[in-house]
């Protein structure tokens, strides 16, 4: 087991060098400079120019670039081009705003998914069901900022609810329950969007899930012992069909920036996603090439992670 | 023909026909999967027709601006009191209602059709081209060694590489930092989409090579890209048809989101998703701008996704036993 541990890690590293160095060239190689972002202001010279691109290093080679990148990353002194403030504290900063908005949706999604899921695999062919079903593809069929422009509309109208933005501006001497409520109020719907296509995959793979248990010997042999059905169900059934989920839970984590890129936009939300949006607007490499990288780490730690519970929760798995 | 049918009624056998009929057949029994077969059918004819009228014999005209005339809601029928009759638009009448600029919605969507699902479409061929010429390799090569490492190997590593980018960041990222152009966005989003089609290829060829067929071909000094593309990928591509149906759809989704953030295909071109995107600045005085659209790209999507579902189940090997 420590063995297969250490082994995977050492390819994932392996792995993580090579994303680097791809995604610094595709970056790098790509027309466009931080330089060349305001081409038609004149008070922009070429002996300016040439000094911009002396600081940040950009007039060396490739492979240059890249220690200097991977260097100051180490020892955090990673600059952003924009305002020169150090990179991985304003990640950390947008960590921290979209985090709640990623717990939330997340918790939807599980929640929602799996009794959906459940109720249409046991009630199979049933009205549920094919509502259910057909429900799902919608969702999934739906461009994501449309269907949050309807939902917008209709909670406004209807609800008279603040939707856009963190938090209501001028609220901050207003009572605390009356701060926590607009806060949970700016939580829902952003969250509820980004949860929407989750729950459709989700609750479709659980249903199917389900009912390749329920047809197993063993449910036959509990419902013939006597067993109760919601002691068949819950205990023999979900437990077993739980075991791929398992590997789906680290397939979410890196959803934490590249899903959230549109519904931040659309609610003005102050994430990751939207930091990285501003830094591709802005050519800020140092930013954009970060974000990827801790994207990257996050998928290989979120795989990494799914293994091993894998081999813990399975009893049959074994290294 | 007949004959041959006779004979196998007489000796009690089942009447020969190719798996592709009899996949059809059970296509066809999953009534939601085949009637989106038809609409998208309708669909890809309508989008024929729709770049027939508005680009080579013009009787729609998508980019005529009529300012006097914006914001006009469906089926209001041109009157000309400022705007000079030979401005008006077919039939004398705006089916879907007129934009910011006056522009028929109706030609412009009928314009969109065609563009959309060409993004969509040549997306996908880029994406199902790599997956087997990468996915192909790989499984008939495994073994080969390549200095230290197999073949197998290197592949399927770069795939688990290319499988960590944030795909939409990526996307983003690229198409930003290119010059803004139509075929740009179908590159990237096939180059960014292939690995699923490779590793289906792949786990087909690491069984179809041990067949009796391969070893037949090999022996007849067949050039290999030959056994690989020609004899090999007909019997890998079930798969591969049915994750081509989902991709369009996700392709077309894609570009729409591309377009909201004003990163998709640029005007005058029209795309559903850049209708969309301009409309909903309007969404409280014109509604119809945002909702044509979008209810477009919901049905369409829908029913690629839906074919693509029959498909799978149409192929889905435990089905074939019984009937």
């Amino acid at each position: 087991m420590t063995q297969f541990i250490i082994k995977s890690i050492g390819q994932r590293i392996v792995l993580l060098f090579f994303i680097s160095i791809i995604s610094h060239s595709i970056v790098h190689l790509a027309p466009g400079e931080p330089s060349l972002v305001d081409p038609s202001n004149p008070r922009m010279k070429a002996e300016d120019i040439q000094r911009i691109r002396a600081a940040f290093h950009l007039d060396e080679p490739l492979h240059v670039q890249y220690v200097y990148w991977m260097k100051d990353l180490f020892t955090d002194e990673l600059k952003s081009f924009k305002d020169n403030q150090p990179v991985l504290k304003k990640i950390w900063d947008r960590f921290l705003n979209s985090l709640p908005l990623f717990i939330v949706g997340t918790l939807i999604t599980w929640f929602l998914a799996f009794p959906v899921g459940i109720k249409a695999a046991i009630n199979r062919g049933s009205t549920f069901d094919k509502t259910g079903t057909f429900l799902a593809y919608a969702l999934i069929s739906i461009p994501g900022f449309f269907l949050s422009y309807i939902c917008i509309i209709f909670m406004v109208k209807t609800f008279n609810v603040p939707v856009i933005g963190m938090r209501t501006f001028g609220l901050e001497d207003a009572g605390l329950l009356f701060r926590s409520m607009d806060r949970v109020w700016h939580w829902t719907i952003p969250s509820l969007m980004s949860a929407v296509a989750g729950v459709a995959i989700l609750s479709r793979y659980v249903r199917s899930q389900m009912l390749e248990v329920i047809n197993q010997d063993y449910i036959r042999t509990a419902r013939a012992k006597g067993l109760s059905e919601d002691a068949v169900i819950y205990r023999h059934g979900l437990r077993n069909a739980l075991l791929p989920f398992i590997t789906m839970f680290g397939l979410i984590i890196p959803g934490l920036i590249g899903g959230s890129v549109i519904f931040e936009t659309i609610f003005a939300w102050p994430g990751m996603g939207r930091l990285g949006f501003e830094a591709i607007l802005a050519r800020d490499f140092p930013v954009i090439l970060t974000l990827n990288f801790i994207s990257a780490i996050l998928v290989l730690v979120g795989t990494l992670i799914s293994d091993i519970l894998y081999a813990v929760v399975d009893p049959r798995i074994k290294f | 023909m007949n004959t041959i049918t006779e004979m196998q009624d007489a000796e009690g056998l089942k009447p020969a026909v190719s798996l592709f009929r009899e996949r059809w057949d059970i296509f066809k029994r999953n009534r939601t999967a085949y009637s989106s077969f038809i609409f998208l059918i309708v669909l890809l004819a309508i989008a024929f027709v729709g770049k027939a009228l508005t680009r080579w014999f013009v009787v729609f005209d998508p980019q005529q601006v009529r300012l006097p005339e914006k914001f006009l809601p469906p089926l209001t029928s041109f009157t000309g009191k400022i705007t000079p009759a030979e401005d008006a638009p077919a039939f004398n009448i705006y089916l879907m209602g007129t934009d910011e600029l006056g522009r028929d919605v109706f030609a412009r969507m009928l314009e969109g059709t065609s563009v959309s699902l060409t993004v969509g479409f040549v997306a996908v061929g880029i994406s199902v081209a790599l997956g087997i010429i990468f996915g192909g390799i790989s499984g008939y090569y495994g073994n080969k060694k390549f200095g230290f490492l197999t073949v197998d190997t290197i592949i399927m590593r770069f795939v688990d590489i290319m499988l960590c980018f944030p795909t939409f960041f990526l996307i983003l990222t690229v198409v930003a930092l290119l010059p803004p152009s139509i075929y740009n966005i179908m590159i990237v989003i096939g180059l960014t989409s292939w690995m699923g089609t490779a590793r289906f290829v792949r786990a087909e060829f690491l069984t179809l090579r041990e067949l009796d067929f391969v070893a037949a071909a090999r022996s007849q000094a067949i050039p290999e890209w030959r056994i690989i593309f020609i004899h090999m990928t007909p019997n890998a591509i079930a798969p591969v048809l049915v994750s081509a149906t989902i991709g369009v759809a996700s392709a077309i989704l894609i570009e729409s989101s591309l377009s909201f953030l004003g990163f998709g295909v640029q005007p005058p071109d029209a795309t559903w998703g850049n209708i969309l995107a301009d409309g909903k600045q309007f969404i409280f005085d014109a509604p119809w701008i945002t909702f044509i659209p979008g209810f477009s790209i919901l049905f369409v999507v829908l029913a690629f996704n839906l074919c693509g579902e029959g498909l799978r189940e149409a192929f889905n090997p435990k089905l074939q036993e019984g009937k």
